[in-house]
């Protein structure tokens, strides 16, 4: 670039000296050239196959597509939010099924239960990931020649520039520039001497960092995608529901319901046991707006490795429990009662603690109680229980969450429980199109009606039901802890986490870096005063690469600090007005 | 009298007291717009600085201008600062002084962060939106915010003191984690940074607007914005404050993953308010790569920016009390 002949704006001036004008980015970026006529070639008529490939690229990778995919991914995530999804609430979904027998199986086309999971969403974000990959690779490989290239050559006429200011001095023109020099390399900066016309200048550049922070944030997001989106595949979720007093083996059998990753062999499982010893829950009982409110959830459990003693551990909301390469998490809990059901003769054919699920914060509870050997018929129970029963004739209700007058009727039921056939059936529903009511509803019987310790007879002298006491040497009206409680426990397994964190710490520190890290180019030169014999004007000028609302206050404690260290005698020279932008065009 | 009614007392007067900042505010815009018609005829360069301003206007897109980022402004500086424009201030300042009170008083009648209903967000989360106009204040002349973030607060308050207000209640497990304290502290900053924004980004539109009629103006609301800066700066102003409440909202997204991980046992599921938190971001990660793109720079990366706040505004109001999903408030 030879600087006599040079009336181009200082912008495209300082741009193209060094051989990295547009960082590589994208063509329609800011910072980059506008795109020049050339490009009208490309997009004549008759473009080869490969020309088409590249045209193609080039649009995938351009600013306006990335713009274009991030607003895309913006709205396509919103349905999401406005009609249940089947990963975050398959119940919603069912439900939303039979609130909308039409309208359903039309949006299930359209994958609108799993939107984050459905063919459209997929294609956007894989598209603009596409395109960062494509945008991130050509600017590593130019960031990384910046990075080894000197900075760029001083332009002829620095008042042009964003950010100028001068000041005299008496000095030696070469100790001055000496002195800028490594003013500025100590500052930071990547400086490079120049000559033009016998005028000595030094030029300067810093902020590098700005670029590298960028490239990471975008990199660090591809990686996290390809964590997230492979990383499940080497874990699994497992689901157990342990009562006070029982013990889990981790092993693939000992889950309730276990969800292995593609990837995942159950060899992996360390067979640790966990035993539940209790399960509290605390109840507000100061707080009258509050009364009853569960303000403390903790499970206290043993764990015993292969050969070493039992730890007495703690599992809670919010607290997770990790050993053996699991983590344990309390997400539900509730009663269990147990239960004894007993043929005429008086020998127990079932005797069992039945996890019940709360239905209201008052937790009255839900149960089925399924007996298909030792009685006459099979039968089924529907148990309802109150913890705290809160009215005198039916219809129950229960009053408080606590174990204060523990209440429980069943609803029973003989015939065929549809077990026998070998097809799964859920422990939490019971089938009765084939049963006949007995006890409750409409039958001539009513419900059983149990209290911790009570034993009643079935109808039809089928045999007996008895609801234990789990701690039947309490005083007679003392049940708190006549009843045991369950815990719900899920397990996990994701060895990706720690990736996962170092790519989330990587987005943050890139985005933090490259928003907020300055790069700016200074220069400082100097020449003879015409005027004075032995004084020099030394000019200080500035350029802002991407924002940088310093850059003026940087370029103004440059020069005070030079013109400080040289002796300035002159104050300095007048500030460069605001500059005219547009009279040069 | 317990902690929780002083702080209910304390609040409303500070509600008053943001009505009066807001009246304050008002007139001195209402001057704003009779001022100018006067200074603009007795000075005969501002003509030339609004042509200078509307030439600047188109070439916005093509020059990348930092020059416009001194901190001295034509058009703020010809009109300088009303007495009104200041008793603003000062009302604002004090009403923060109340609102900072009731909020701790609320905290202290908890005995916990004073963030964890609808209420208490709307509380603290506003308290945080004003500390943060006060503070950007100290560095960066946005005064003329005033009537916005006034008028923006004491909607939520009024909403929220009326519709939402529950009384002390202890924190579910649920919701018993540092956790809590240090997502939803800084999504409520985050969420001061991008009101500015918004309020930046508004303004910029209507100055880009003005600038693009032709100098002398005659509306009241061009008259107005003919004492603030020009669209540039004001779209300078809105990226550095919203790339500010951007990196606060990507801290409020990982801190929100980290909690679902130790509360439910995944750190992201799509449950509605990830999801909105997550659109959010995007939106913003649109709006700064609008910035960056040719021909979106300007109005329609402000544009962007409104929607971004509309969306974080949405969040807070709409999606908290009407989608299901995992963020149950207590008190709701
Ligand atoms: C997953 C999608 C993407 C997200 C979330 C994202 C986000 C961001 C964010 C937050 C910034 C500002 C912080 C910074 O400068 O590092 C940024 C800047 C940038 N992005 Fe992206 N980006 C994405 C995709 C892309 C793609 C596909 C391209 C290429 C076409 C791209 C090119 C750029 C460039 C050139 C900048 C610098 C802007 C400037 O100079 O101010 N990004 N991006």
């Amino acid at each position: 670039m030879t600087s006599s002949s040079d009336d181009r704006t200082p912008d495209e001036r300082a741009h193209d000296g060094d051989g990295e004008a547009n960082l590589a980015r994208p063509d329609d970026h800011v910072d980059s050239q506008a795109p020049a006529s050339v490009d009208d070639s490309v997009t004549s008529p008759k473009l080869g196959f490969v020309g088409w490939l590249r045209w193609f690229w080039r649009q995938l990778t351009s600013m306006r597509t990335a713009l274009f995919l991030l607003l895309l991914l913006a709205i396509a995530a919103v349905p999401g939010s406005l009609v249940p999804q089947r990963s975050s609430d398959p119940n919603g979904v069912t439900q939303y099924f039979r609130d909308n027998p039409h309208l359903a199986p039309f949006l299930d086309k359209l994958q609108a239960f799993d939107v984050y999971s459905s063919a459209w969403f997929s294609a956007i974000y894989l598209l603009l990931f596409i395109s960062l990959i494509g945008c991130v690779i050509p600017r590593t490989k130019h960031h990384l020649e910046a990075l080894r290239a000197k900075p760029p050559r001083t332009p002829a006429r620095l008042s042009r520039l964003d950010v100028h200011t001068e000041r005299t001095a008496n000095a030696d023109a070469d100790a001055a520039i000496e002195a800028a020099r490594s003013q500025l390399k100590s500052a930071g900066y990547r400086v490079a001497l120049f000559e033009s016309r016998g005028e000595k200048s030094v030029s300067a550049e810093r902020g590098y960092l700005r670029e590298t922070g960028n490239l990471i944030f975008h990199s660090a997001l591809v990686g996290m995608l390809i964590t997230v989106g492979f990383g499940s595949g080497w874990g699994f979720t497992g689901q157990r529901v342990l009562v006070e007093g029982q013990t889990f083996v981790n092993t693939l059998s000992a889950y309730d319901s276990f969800n292995p990753g593609r990837f995942f062999s159950p060899d992996a499982l360390d067979p640790y046991s966990l035993t539940l010893d209790d399960m509290s829950v605390t109840y507000e009982q100061k707080n009258a707006k509050a009364f009853g409110q569960p303000i403390d959830y903790l499970a206290s459990v043993s764990v015993s490795h292969q050969g070493q003693k039992p730890t007495k551990q703690r599992i809670k909301v919010n607290e997770p429990l990790r050993t053996g390469g699991t983590d344990i998490y309390l997400l539900g809990n509730g009663y269990a009662p147990t239960i004894t059901v007993k043929d005429p003769s008086g020998k127990v054919v079932f005797t069992d603690s039945i996890p019940f699920l709360p239905q209201d914060p008052q937790l009255t509870s839900i149960g089925i109680v399924k007996v298909p050997d030792g009685l006459a018929k099979q039968i089924g129970m529907i148990g309802l229980f109150y913890p705290t029963q809160g009215a005198k004739q039916p219809p129950f209700f229960s009053s408080y969450p606590d174990l204060e007058y523990p209440v429980l009727t069943m609803q029973v039921f003989e015939g065929d429980l549809g077990i026998d056939k070998g097809t799964p059936t859920s422990v939490y529903t019971l089938n009765t199109d084939t049963m006949t009511e007995i006890a409750g509803g409409k039958a001539a019987s009513k419900a059983l009606e149990l209290m911790p310790g009570q034993t009643q007879q079935l109808p039809n002298g089928l045999g007996s039901v008895t609801f234990e006491n789990a701690s039947p040497t309490a005083s007679t009206d003392d049940y708190s802890q006549s009843v045991s409680r369950f815990a719900s426990l899920d397990f996990h397994h994701d060895p990706t986490q720690g990736w996962v964190a170092l790519f989330a710490a990587l987005i943050l520190g890139g985005l933090i870096v490259s928003l907020f890290i300055p790069r700016r180019r200074i220069w400082v030169k100097v020449r003879a005063d015409e005027g004075r014999d032995g004084a020099l004007i030394i000019e200080y000028a500035g350029l802002a690469r991407g924002e940088d609302p310093g850059l003026k206050a940087a370029v103004t404690a440059v020069a005070d600090r030079h013109a400080a260290g040289l002796g300035a005698s002159a104050p300095p020279a007048a500030e460069k007005p605001v500059p005219e932008k547009n009279s040069e065009a | 009298m317990n902690f929780d009614e002083i702080s209910v007392i304390a609040l409303y007067s500070a509600m008053a007291v943001y009505a009066l900042a807001f009246i304050f505010y008002a007139v001195d815009l209402a001057r704003r717009s009779s001022a100018v018609g006067v200074v603009e005829s007795a000075s005969p360069v501002a003509a030339d600085r609004a042509a200078g301003a509307q030439a600047a206007g188109v070439t916005t897109t093509l020059v990348r201008d930092t020059t416009t980022l001194d901190t001295t402004d034509a058009g703020a500086a010809r009109y300088g600062r009303s007495p009104s424009l200041r008793i603003g201030v000062a009302l604002t300042v004090i009403a923060w002084v109340l609102h900072l009170s009731a909020d701790v008083l609320r905290g202290v009648a908890a005995g916990r962060v004073p963030w964890a209903n609808m209420y208490e967000f709307a509380m603290t989360g506003t308290l945080v939106i004003v500390t943060v106009y006060l503070i950007v204040n100290i560095k960066i002349d946005l005064r003329f915010l005033g009537t916005f973030i006034t008028g923006l607060v004491l909607i939520l308050l009024g909403l929220a003191s009326v519709n939402f207000y529950v009384a002390v209640t202890p924190l579910p497990p649920a919701l018993q984690s540092i956790w809590l304290i240090i997502h939803v502290f800084v999504a409520s900053t985050g969420t001061g940074f991008f009101a500015l924004g918004f309020g930046l980004s508004v303004a910029q539109l209507l100055q880009a607007r003005r600038e693009s009629i032709a100098a002398g103006a005659t509306s009241a609301v061009q008259r107005l914005m003919a004492t603030l800066p020009s669209a540039e700066r004001l779209e300078a102003l809105a990226y550095r404050i919203n790339i500010i409440g951007f990196i606060l909202w990507t801290f409020t997204l990982m801190a929100g993953a980290i909690w679902a991980e130790k509360a439910w046992g995944r750190y992201w599921g799509w449950d509605t308010k990830e999801v909105w938190t997550f659109i959010i971001w995007v939106i913003y990660a649109g709006y700064i790569h609008a910035r960056a793109t040719r021909g979106w720079r300007g109005s329609r990366a402000a544009w962007l920016a409104i929607i971004g706040f509309s969306a974080v505004m949405f969040n807070f109001t709409i999606v908290n009390l009407f989608f299901k999903g995992l963020h149950a408030y207590s008190g709701l």
